[in-house]
């Protein structure tokens, strides 16, 4: 099948698209951006490749309509049971690669020996608890791996260590160590054996038994699907580091502006807030930039801002935004300094003010700093799109909301649940476009 | 180039010997300076601006701004002055290693910029020398009157000659005076047709990163002189010979021939990362074919010449009408007239951080240009010789999508 891809190589995450001739995306596929740019790269394309097997998977499911009303339920169960047959493969590879470190440490055998122990009792239970992860129609808390393990890790190595003389850092040293070599390493290239999994899970369902010979046409149809890349675009912060000839690398800019242009045709704005940078773009109707600011001395109030605050209070990046939501008295920060802000944070929790009024009043900071940058680019004048990173996180763009209506009035703001795609997907519509061109 | 050296190179070396051999002194400012006068009294100028950028470029600009940090001078001085300040705590040595004198007189023309008042200040408390001010009156309503005009002509004639003729200890001399301007003249014809050039396909010259050096000599301490005036004739010769045989300008990357954007920029350029910032634009196959930074002096190409025949009023009207005198209105006319006459697909400024007075309005100038003019604005922020304040990939980043910018634009129309 004849596509196109577009890479958006960002500082905190690497983005793929894949599209087909008629502009349709196909799939979408995001990985942590993490020390090594080239596997992040891939793992994004992987990612996005399976995406896009799913979506095809789905509409030659579609073809069969004695499936019918079980269409929708039955995707949700076959993506979900993918997902834990990937998420089971890259246990059992932190589970060796924890082994592996331990063995490389100074310690004696029987020290070695109870930390292994201590491992595979939280390993098992990992494991064992991975189904209730994944179960159609819950939302995982974050797309990466490195984030659910962790999350889940920390919770079982304090039970496995509480009882003992063992050292709970110890263990989660050997962990942080172990889960880099993991994410170096690419998962979805095991897709036909994931996908054969789900299937089987799946057809265990009994409402799914009676269509067991369509669903393994179909899945066996899709593995041996081949994608022909016609033309492949690379963007983003890290873009000059991808394996792409100059004339397929494209501005970020340009490509947010082609991005939101493409999901929403009106947007005549872009706010663009991503890891390390914050963009202004305001564009034609045919989604050209026609001009932009960004903030180029200083990275304040950017996406890496929150990460900071949430290393700060110990939390996920994920679960600032629902926490600031439950803000009743949001307080006042205007700094957004990441540096300062940190010391806000700190000194204000040690007065004892609410986290979530806290985090509330220091995610009205960073969209204020953006408020200038759009200011600068000439403002907001009809239809708004807000996208990156940061777009996904509720108590940002309920900030943002309010600001704008105050100071540009009403006008429609367009927040898209892909908005993080938003620079791969303006690649993406560039390599098509100008391939035909 | 290596006319230009020699004669920096020369002047320096003069500069160094200047107590031995008597000379005397005067410190004072590039726009619009009194070149002319100060050389008919037998006087070397220095001016600090020069001093600071060719710090810069030599980066030794960072560790002179650090050392007038010490001393009190905050981050948000103007980094010309903490540059200059720095030297001078450092033993006043100049650009090419050698002393620079002190001063036997500080002339004060103060053309658009108030930090010239403070920075002489500062200069005349460590000298405990005299300073001279000519007051220019700034042109807010676009336009230089008579009585404007006159206001300038008696400050010279009673304050700064007089100040001149005390410090110099030599009478003022007309008819010397007159031979500097005639001179002077002569060379600004050949230097507006060098600008000129940059009107053909593809542009000879870089009127920006090489403007930075065709302005050197003229607007220093050279303009008047023979040399000078042989400076600006060789590079016409030069700057025809590259017409005739279809040659861009010489960049640090070699010969830009492959044009594929004609840029007019406002601005200064970053001096600390000079290079390293044309490369930016030679990369992307961008031509700078008009600036406003090379009329930072004089606005040569909109008809103004050194007048021997009313030595007065034509300084008068040289210090009023340089670019920093300017207005916002008058800026934006010169900077659309610039992007017509040049044929420019779009124009581009450089914001300085340290300097409010020239940076205020800019983004208000962007807006209006990109409405009378239908091109594509770009901004930039860097500083004058703080190198601190260029972030080279953000700078990079923004210029790539701004030249990508220009491109989509010309292929969706």
């Amino acid at each position: 099948m004849d596509c196109f891809i577009g890479i958006d190589l960002g500082s905190t995450t690497t983005k793929a698209v894949f599209m087909d001739r008629n502009e349709r995306i196909l799939g979408r596929g995001i990985t942590n951006s993490r020390s090594n740019y080239e596997v992040a790269c891939q793992v994004a394309r992987e990612e996005a490749e399976i995406d896009a097997r799913f979506l095809l998977l789905k509409d030659r499911l579609r073809k069969y309509p004695q499936i019918g009303e079980f269409h929708e339920d039955l995707m949700a169960w076959l993506s979900c049971k993918f997902a834990l047959g990937q998420h089971l493969k890259q246990l059992t590879a932190l589970r060796e690669e924890c082994f592996t470190v331990l063995q490389m440490w100074s310690k004696t055998a029987d020290e070695k020996e109870r930390y292994r122990q201590a491992l595979a009792w939280v390993f098992d239970r990992l494991d064992a608890g991975a189904s209730s992860t994944f179960e159609p129609g819950r939302r995982a808390q974050s797309d990466f791996f490195r984030d659910i393990a962790t999350s889940l890790f920390l919770k079982d190595a304090e039970a496995a260590i509480k009882e003992t003389s063992l050292s709970f850092d110890r263990a989660v040293g050997i962990f942080d160590k172990a889960i880099l070599r993991v994410e170096n390493k690419s998962f979805a290239v095991f897709y036909a054996e994931y996908l054969d999994f789900a299937r089987r899970e799946t057809v265990k369902q009994p409402r799914f038994r009676k269509y067991e010979k369509e669903i393994v046409d179909v899945v066996q149809e899709v593995i041996e699907l081949k994608f022909n890349v016609i033309k492949s675009v690379g963007t983003g912060y890290g873009r000059l580091l991808l394996p792409f000839p100059k004339d397929q690398i494209r501005s970020e800019i340009l490509c947010h502006g082609l991005g939101a242009h493409y999901m929403f045709p009106e947007t005549r704005t872009v706010l663009d807030i991503g890891g390390q940078d914050t963009k202004a773009i305001q564009v034609d109707g045919k989604g050209i930039v026609t001009s932009f600011q960004m903030n180029d001395r200083c990275a304040a109030g950017c996406g890496r801002y929150l990460g900071y605050i949430a290393d700060e209070m110990n939390m996920g990046v994920h679960q600032l935004g629902p926490m600031a939501m439950a803000s009743k008295k949001p307080a006042r920060i205007n700094s957004t300094c990441t540096v300062f802000a940190g010391a806000e944070l700190r000194e204000r929790l040690s007065l004892g003010e609410k986290r979530e009024d806290i985090l509330a009043g220091l995610h009205r900071a960073i969209i204020l700093r953006a408020m200038s940058i759009l200011a600068r680019s000439g403002g907001v004048v009809s239809e708004f799109t807000f996208t990156g990173g940061v777009a996904r996180n509720e108590a940002a763009t309920s900030a943002l909301r309010q600001l704008i209506e105050q100071n540009y009035g009403k006008v429609k703001m367009n927040i898209s649940p892909d908005s993080i795609y938003t620079g791969a997907l303006g690649a993406t519509l560039f390599a098509k476009r100008e391939s035909e061109a | 180039m290596n006319i230009q050296k020699k004669m920096i190179g020369d002047h320096y070396k003069k500069l160094s010997t200047a107590k031995a051999d008597g000379k005397k002194v005067v410190y004072t400012f590039v726009p619009g300076n009194l070149n002319e006068l100060i050389l008919s009294f037998d006087m070397l100028p220095v001016h600090p601006e020069i001093n600071a950028l060719q710090s810069g470029m030599r980066k030794k600009s960072g560790d002179f701004i650090m050392e007038a940090e010490k001393s009190g001078h905050s981050e948000d001085v103007c980094t010309y002055v903490k540059c200059d300040i720095g030297m001078m705590k450092k033993g006043n040595i100049g650009p090419t290693g050698e002393k620079l004198p002190e001063p036997d007189l500080l002339l004060l023309s103060y053309t658009g910029c108030f930090t010239f008042m403070k920075w002489f200040e500062l200069l005349q408390k460590e000298y405990n020398c005299p300073v001279a001010m000519l007051h220019v009156p700034y042109q807010g309503d676009g336009e230089i009157t008579e009585s404007m005009k006159q206001y300038v002509v008696d400050q010279i004639r009673d304050t700064v000659i007089p100040a001149l003729e005390k410090a110099s200890g030599r009478k003022y001399d007309e008819n010397r005076l007159k031979e500097f301007l005639r001179s002077s003249a002569r060379a600004e014809d050949d230097l507006v047709a060098i600008w000129e050039s940059a009107k053909n396909r593809p542009s000879p010259i870089d009127a920006y990163f090489g403007g930075v050096y065709y302005i050197g000599p003229i607007f220093t301490a050279f303009r008047g002189l023979p040399e000078c005036e042989q400076y600006y004739k060789s590079l016409r010769k030069e700057v025809e010979y590259r017409v005739e045989h279809k040659m861009g300008p010489t960049t640090p990357e070699g010969e830009l021939n492959q044009q594929k954007f004609r840029v007019v920029v406002e601005g200064p350029p970053n001096w600390t990362s000079f290079r390293e910032f044309w490369k930016m634009f030679s990369d992307e196959g961008a031509v700078v074919v008009s600036s406003t930074y090379i009329t930072v002096g004089g606005l040569y190409d909109r008809g103004f010449r050194h007048d021997a025949g009313k030595p007065m009023e034509t300084m008068a009207e040289y210090c009023m009408g340089c670019y920093t005198n300017r207005n916002l209105p008058a800026r934006v006319d010169i900077l659309e007239k610039a992007i017509k006459d040049y044929h420019a697909d779009g124009f581009l400024i450089n914001s300085i951080k340290s300097c409010n007075s020239f940076s205020v309005g800019q983004l208000l100038m962007l807006r209006e240009l990109e409405k009378r003019t239908g091109k594509a604005g770009g901004f930039i922020e860097s500083d004058l010789v703080d190198p601190r304040y260029f972030s080279a990939s953000n700078i990079k980043n923004r210029l790539e999508s701004y030249f990508q910018m220009v491109a989509a634009k010309r292929a969706s129309t």
